[in-house]
């Protein structure tokens, strides 16, 4: 490697060591028979296996309600967003910065708070929905802020006038004009709400019951109650399922902006 | 296409902001059927405002009024006033192609297909689009968006034709070709339009009339000749063009002369004490002994013609432009003579 600061490619080098030898060795784990006796143990697909039989069910769960969280929270952002970016008033304003609060308020405050508003109704309490409002609340406001701010710059206000001007109501002019405007801040925020609902924890294991268990939930179970090997095996299961679909999502983002992008 | 042409006018329309600053003091403006008016004035004189009133983007002030040929639209929506709106930046769709910006309006009013094809046919031949029909706007060049934005607010047959700083968007030298362009479109067009400007030949290049506006209110309004000649107020002059300042005391003025050195010129007393001439209108030739003297202090030539700076008498140094073939060097003395007809008034208000 011809490098002309020594010192930078020492940096770089040790930084990606940091980062990835955690997930290098998590995913080596998966494959080993006995984790302390290293690669001298033989390799196994054995907890692999093992994972997909008493897990699999909830990666289907996690994509489901994110899916779900993602489009629930188009429908509700989206014109959320629109009417606090024409919204004039301080209040707006003040709305505006504490729309970030969720995230401050650890998720287990947040999981409480639902389970006191809703707990008593015991077939929503027991349903996935449960579990999908609370991903809702919880990335609401990623969604809203995201869209707002693309409502506000100043050309998609002139955009807007000039509907009006050639005679377009407003639901007119906001599906025709206004959300094809927007798309590629809509798009940005649905892979937000996505990445957060799928790695959603702590929020998620106050609401779930056995019946209703997340990726990550099912995760924290496996770690808490089998082998590391098995935990391991989890986790690259995890790699395996959300990366490509993450990959995916940015390129339909990417090729969105290249289309819708002004 | 058929278009109307209807008058349009403002009746004592002022404009409070929420926070009390006036941007529109109570102005009242007449835009003849098929007329093209100009607001024209420096950044803040309150020319936008009015022109987003006449379109029923801002409302006015309680009292204020807006009437479209008789009848009178103050309480409505700009969506049911049927007008047609250039922006400043074209705001064209990004997400629709040429062809589906220009017959939205179309589209909105329920039109069939057939009559919109029809129609945005028409016009993708008056504004020279044939062949980018399918393009959208990122693909276009400035002066092509400007097109489809003209296309786009015409095509609906509105009543009048509002434009915000159409060019300003457009580098200059691509502004200058644009600007006879779209002085000839309008013309074309013959709707009752008006055009918001802050540059002055931009506005005597396109404009039948122009309302010359400073700190919320028209100073003055008349067609663009005229405001250049003869305008009734220093900041008018001063806003079209260069002028030169020549002073005289009271005792001149109630005479109606000016005395410059040896030289006594009939200057009518009603243009006061402050006169205005324009650098062209001053003209200089071989000094001779019972004319106007000057002395050449300054020479720069300016492709199209050389600008002088002379001094005359006891007055500040005027400004000249002058041919470019004049031999006259720095330091040359000439005669300097003035039309009595050049000379413009300077009163304040």
């Amino acid at each position: 490697m011809n490098t002309r600061s020594p010192i930078l490619a020492t940096l770089t080098v040790s930084v990606l060591l940091f980062m990835i030898t955690p997930m290098v060795l998590s995913i080596t784990a998966a494959f080993l028979q006995q984790y302390s006796r290293g690669l001298s143990g033989g390799l196994t697909l054995e907890w692999l296996g093992h994972v997909f039989s008493q897990y699999g069910s909830t990666v289907y769960a996690s994509i489901l309600i994110a899916t779900s969280c993602v489009i629930g929270n188009a429908l509700i952002g989206v014109p959320c967003a629109y009417a606090l970016a024409r919204a004039r008033g301080r209040w707006a304003r003040s709305f505006e910065e504490i729309l970030t609060l969720p995230v401050a308020v650890p998720g287990l405050a947040t999981g409480l708070a639902l389970i006191l508003t809703y707990g008593e109704w015991r077939d929503f309490r027991q349903s996935y929905a449960f579990i999908l409002v609370g991903h809702m609340v919880f990335t609401l406001p990623f969604m809203v802020r995201t869209v707002s701010a693309a409502f506000q710059r100043a050309e998609i206000a002139s955009i807007e006038e000039a509907a009006r001007s050639l005679g377009a109501g407003f639901i007119t002019r906001f599906l025709t004009v206004l959300v094809p405007v927007v798309l590629p801040s809509i798009v940005a925020g649905s892979l937000m709400v996505f990445t957060l609902s799928i790695g959603e924890f702590n929020l998620t294991w106050l609401l779930h019951t056995p019946l209703t268990r997340t990726l990550p939930v099912g995760l924290a179970d496996s770690y808490a109650s089998m082998r590391i090997e098995i935990g391991s095996a989890y986790t690259l299961m995890f790699f395996i399922v959300v990366l490509p679909l993450l990959w995916l999502l940015n390129v339909v983002a990417h090729l969105v902006q290249k289309r819708y992008g002004t | 296409m058929e278009l109307e042409q209807i008058s349009l006018t403002a009746l004592a329309c002022a404009k409070t902001y929420p926070d009390g600053t006036q941007g529109l003091k109570p102005t009242s403006l007449k835009v003849e059927p098929g007329e093209i008016m100009a607001l024209l004035g420096p950044s803040g004189c309150g020319k936008t405002t009015l022109l987003r009133i006449l379109a029923g983007l801002e409302t006015a002030d309680t009292g204020g009024q807006v009437f479209f040929g008789e009848q009178e639209v103050t309480a409505r929506p700009i969506e049911q006033r049927r007008v047609g709106m250039v922006f400043q930046h074209y705001a064209l769709f990004p997400h629709m192609s040429v062809e589906r910006n220009i017959e939205y309006g179309l589209k909105v009013q329920g039109v069939n297909a057939s009559a919109r094809k029809k129609t945005v046919g028409e016009l993708i031949d008056l504004v020279r689009l044939v062949g980018l029909e399918h393009k959208r706007p990122a693909e276009l060049s400035g002066g092509q968006k400007q097109r489809v934005a003209l296309a786009r607010a015409v095509a609906a047959g509105p009543r009048v034709l509002l434009l915000d700083e159409p060019l300003t968007a457009l580098d200059s030298k691509l502004k200058e070709a644009l600007r006879d362009e779209l002085a000839e479109l309008l013309r074309r067009l013959g709707m009752t339009a008006v055009y918001v400007t802050h540059d002055q030949q931009e506005a005597m290049a396109i404009a039948d009339r122009m309302a010359v506006m400073r700190a919320g209110e028209i100073i003055q309004v008349g067609d663009p000749e005229v405001l250049y000649r003869q305008p009734t107020h220093a900041f008018v002059a001063n806003f079209l063009g260069r002028v030169n300042i020549l002073r005289r005391d009271l005792s001149q003025t109630n005479d109606g002369v000016l005395v410059i050195g040896a030289s006594t010129l009939h200057v009518p007393t009603h243009l006061g004490q402050e006169l205005l001439v324009r650098p062209e209108d001053i003209v200089i030739g071989e000094s001779q002994p019972n004319c106007m003297q000057g002395v050449i202090l300054q020479r720069s030539f300016r492709g199209d013609h050389i600008q002088l700076r002379v001094r005359v008498g006891e007055q500040d140094p005027l400004i000249l432009d002058v041919s470019r073939d004049v031999v006259y060097q720095q330091g040359d003395t000439v005669s300097v003579s003035f039309s009595p007809a050049s000379f413009m008034c300077a009163k304040e208000s």
